[in-house]
């Protein structure tokens, strides 16, 4: 074997490294090490200049190991190793020294920065003479996508695979697609209305041959990797088969449980325990609530639904059903929440009536809402005076510290409506500032402005029913600081919007560890690069679309469905992918077979061989996880890039000094 | 049970009735009260604004002379005396220079503290320690009937939020519950009484005191309870100032949490001081069924 010739290459990362780093003294310190053949710095190692110093360093001088010092690996490990493969060098045997995340961006003195960058680089120094070249893995690729979650970034992103004839399985919770969308009566700032533009979506989704609707079914488990995923659905029972039904609602108007509060309209309507959540629900099929239903709780009823229904789709006896779906990638595309302002008893919510929450507001003002699209209180009165109290649940350090993006454009949209329907209303807007960043919002501003609404720029403080006037009597009264008069008021209102923030669902983590990636630490979804790849998380062959990655309205959730839909068919289009040939070996001659590895192994990617009596890695299905190697008593389980002699080198190289 | 109490500066003059129910109920509850040797003034609010350090070195003077006293954990009446104590030792974990400042200014009288004393409100040592259930198994004249408005005041649950929340406390609620009565929603539970404000900015006091008076009454309530002697103090003694400035008529009987619940675990209102009220509550007595 040749003498191992490394090149080690510091990048300044333009001050980002080397406004902390002595870059000098450290090169100077690397070309002095044992093993060093070159040691160069570089302004922007990323750039061609950058990359091509290494391929003529390979090709020139005959380097065969190479050491990057410079970003994070998960940032341009591919990039540099890419370049040594151009070159002829097995890209394995080039390390990066991270000293920019690990070292410059995280160390105040300047002098530590430098010594703390030797260290790092010293590792990897240390570690090459140990890398072996390693063929990266070659497997098929599943053509077909799931795509979880039918709002409309989910609905978009599956129309869209589905038109360059991909096979995808759109996977849904509830009953129908739609998501909150189609909760809502009109969108800003066009004001179209959202069932217009959303149900033709809605409908075609269930209409297209590419697509298999899984509605009212949910994702368990996920197994698998890049280009081959295995999924388990759990298709809940909907106890009506789905089909003989046909939709018609005849089973709705025979249930004799009829006071169920309807999810779709956010407990302010009444819905049957067989139940249609909307009238164009996708797909228009009967579900029934088995929490209510009385036959399915061991109760009598006659069951007038099943006299209702023509087909006999009604089947008690139905069960879950566990479905195994086979994709090569996966659109995660799962929504918000809105945030309970429940959790802030200063406005009152859930203890003083007519105080409710934004989409409480979209139902009464949808014409197919509980109230038939008249804005009126529960009295049945129309309100006097509405105020809107933005940022609730959002900008505030006690809850939620991000911007909810949509609640400024959201309830200047609720007062051009209540104006709309109700010219006498007073509207107040109580806002911290007006967030009006997108096409056409800050003329929208303007017009709402235009028609008379009272901007009040305050929080919110609180909430009351305790009047201390004549004319505040019987009425909600609003209290908050009115920032530009430099006065507390108390605003006398009958109905008061909570502009409630977004919130990740409550199960985003839980969700988000049953497919392998991570959650940032506002809770939603957590991108592989905020401003570069905004659609890919860490995990390869899952995308992320839509709220659960970060608030947006309709217009951007749209942008990035079609952004993951073209990332998943980037993966999907090809017949193979490359996977890191990163992963664990056993090897038989030292095995004793005690089973331990394969019952901990969290991908059962390892088998027991009955004929030989030990334990063998399945390649195509192991992660790398390291798991068997670090549970085996015997040390047998080796990682490749992972190996002791590599991982102890390291170790001295970092404390070497 | 037993535990340390430490009855605050109030207690020895305007909310001597604080404390003189406050020892009947817990004798009726079994519990024994040890007052802490030598106690001074907690500081109260004000100090902090003035002279931040010194205040926590005569804050922790007591709490000091607790730790040596004995192992059981502080129990404190009055809201301020509570918040301040309680604070000082937070910042006292937070901060090595407060520790160590304060350790200097206890050095020089020969004394040193840790910061680790347990300070515990009487609600949170009712409810956490005793436990409603056992409470309500304590009551001789359940309180059937009697509209109680429980007033927090600002630094009950503030800012710590130890043991209930902060804006929306509920523990006085479910405790005066246990005890048969009804509370009313009553919005203004947890906002200021103007405090100290009533000695230097009567207006703006009265009115906050106006808009909780108004408050309780609403919500019909019977009698308002409290945990602090200065509330005590403004809502009830104040309310001829407030009807004459807002021409109202309230005439709210007022007192004590411990009063009222001392009541219903038997003792008379001789014992708990009833005689001390400027606002006669032998109507709320009488109104608690034999």
């Amino acid at each position: 074997m040749a003498e191992d010739k490394i090149a080690v290459y510091l990048c300044h990362c333009g001050t980002n490294i080397a406004g902390k780093v002595d870059v000098d003294k450290v090169v100077a310190w690397a070309a002095e090490q044992p093993n060093v053949a070159i040691a160069r710095e570089y302004k922007y190692m990323c750039s061609d200049p950058g990359q091509d110093l290494i391929k003529e360093d390979i090709q020139q001088h005959g380097i065969n190991r190479v050491v990057v010092a410079a970003c994070s690996p998960t940032m341009h490990e591919p990039t540099f190793r890419k370049a040594a493969a151009d070159a002829g060098l097995n890209p394995y045997l080039l390390q990066m020294a991270n000293v920019r995340e690990h070292c410059s961006w995280v160390t105040v003195d300047k002098d530590e920065a430098t010594e703390k960058a030797k260290r790092i680089l010293n590792a990897q120094i240390h570690r090459l003479p140990f890398n072996e070249a390693l063929e990266p893995i070659e497997v098929p690729v599943n053509p077909a996508v799931m795509v979880v979650g039918g709002g409309i970034a989910g609905i978009e992103a599956a129309l869209k695979l589905a038109a360059t004839g991909k096979k995808v399985y759109l996977v849904e919770k509830n009953p129908s697609i739609g998501g909150h969308m189609a909760m809502f009566d009109k969108t800003f700032p066009t004001l179209d209305c959202a069932a217009c533009i959303l149900t033709p979506k809605m409908s075609a989704a269930g209409k297209d041959p590419n697509i298999e609707l899984m509605a009212y079914s949910e994702v368990v488990e996920v197994d698998g990797y890049v280009g081959n995923f295995k999924v388990k659905v759990n298709k809940k029972a909907r106890y009506v088969n789905t089909d003989t039904c046909t939709g018609c609602a005849a089973c709705l108007d025979a249930c004799v449980v009829r006071k169920v509060l309807s999810e779709f309209d956010q407990g302010l309507g009444k819905r049957s325990a067989i139940y249609i959540p909307f009238p164009q629900a996708v797909p228009l099929r009967a579900t029934i609530d088995a929490e209510k239903c009385l036959t399915l709780k061991g109760k009598k009823c006659k069951q007038p639904c099943t006299t209702a229904c023509g087909p006999g789709a009604i089947d008690f006896e139905q069960q879950d059903e566990l479905v195994e779906l086979e994709v090569g990638a996966i659109i995660m595309a799962t929504g918000f929440e809105l945030w309970d302002p429940g959790q802030d008893a200063r406005y009152g919510y859930g203890r003083l009536d007519n105080v409710i929450t934004s989409l409480e507001f979209e139902r009464i003002s949808n014409a197919s809402g509980p109230t038939g699209g008249e804005i009126v209180c529960k009295n049945g009165e129309p309100p006097k005076s509405v105020a809107i109290l933005h940022c609730i649940g959002s900008r505030d350090q006690n809850y939620q510290e991000h911007c909810s993006r949509v609640c400024c454009m959201y309830s200047l949209k609720f007062s051009h409506l209540i104006k709309e329907h109700l010219p006498e209303t007073e509207v107040y807007e109580l806002y911290i500032d007006m967030r009006c960043y997108g096409k056409g919002y800050e003329e929208f501003y303007r017009r709402v402005m235009d028609e008379g609404v009272h901007m009040v720029r305050g929080r919110a403080a609180e909430v009351t029913d305790l009047a201390m006037s004549p004319e505040e009597e019987g009425r909600l009264i609003v209290k908050t600081e009115d920032t530009l008069l430099g006065i507390v008021r108390r605003i006398p209102a009958d109905m008061v919007i909570l502009s409630s923030g977004l919130a990740p669902a409550k199960d985003a983590k839980a969700v988000s560890q049953t497919f392998g990636f991570g959650c940032s630490a506002d809770g939603f979804f957590l991108e592989r690069h905020p401003k570069l790849e905004p659609v890919s998380t860490i995990t390869d062959g899952i995308f992320i679309a839509g709220c659960c990655q970060y608030p947006k309205d309709i217009p951007d959730t749209v942008a990035q469905a079609g952004a993951a839909a073209a990332g998943a068919l980037a993966l999907v289009d090809n017949a193979t992918v490359k996977v890191e040939p990163t992963i664990s070996y056993i090897d038989p001659e030292k095995c004793c077979g005690c089973h331990i590895c394969v019952g901990l192994c969290p991908h059962v990617a390892i088998q027991y061989n009955e004929e030989l009596k030990v334990a063998e890695v399945i390649t195509a299905a192991c992660k790398g996880c390291g798991v068997c190697v670090a549970a085996c008593g015997s040390n047998v389980p080796q990682q490749h890039g992972y190996l002791d002699d590599q991982i102890f080198a390291e170790i001295e190289g970092a404390m070497a000094f | 049970m037993r535990y340390l109490y430490y009855p605050g500066c109030s207690s020895e003059a305007t909310g001597k009735a604080y404390d003189i129910s406050t020892r009947a109920m817990m004798d009726k509850l079994g519990v024994e009260l040890v007052e802490l040797d030598d106690w001074n003034c907690c500081g109260a609010t004000s100090y902090f604004n003035v002279r931040e350090l010194d205040s926590f070195a005569i804050a922790a003077r007591n709490l000091a002379i607790a730790q040596k006293q004995g192992d059981e954990d502080l129990c404190v009446i009055c809201n301020a005396c509570y918040t301040t104590l309680a604070k000082t030792n937070r910042y006292m974990a937070e901060s090595p220079e407060v520790h160590e400042a304060v350790n200097g200014a206890l050095g020089a009288v020969g004394r040193a503290y840790d910061g680790t004393k347990a300070v515990r409100h009487v609600m949170d040592v009712l409810i956490n320690d005793i436990g409603l259930e056992a409470l309500g198994e304590k009551v001789t004249r359940r309180l059937t009937g009697l509209k109680v408005a429980c007033y927090y005041g600002c630094q009950y649950s503030r800012p710590m939020g130890a043991f209930d929340d902060t804006e929306f406390p509920v523990t006085m609620d479910q405790f005066f519950q246990a005890l048969g009565a009804e509370t009313v929603d009553f919005a203004g539970k947890a906002k200021c009484c103007g405090g100290m404000m009533m000695l230097t900015k009567e207006e703006g006091a009265l009115r906050l005191c106006h808009e909780l008076l108004k408050g309780a009454q609403d919500g019909g309530a019977d009698v308002i309870v409290c945990a602090c002697p200065l509330c005590e103090m403004n809502l009830e003694g104040y309310q001829p100032r407030v009807n004459k400035t807002f021409g109202t008529s309230y005439d709210i009987p007022v007192m004590y949490l411990t009063q009222l619940a001392g009541l219903a675990f038997g003792a008379s209102p001789k014992e708990l001081a009833l005689d001390k009220q400027v606002v006669p509550c032998d109507r709320v007595v009488a109104a608690i069924p034999a």
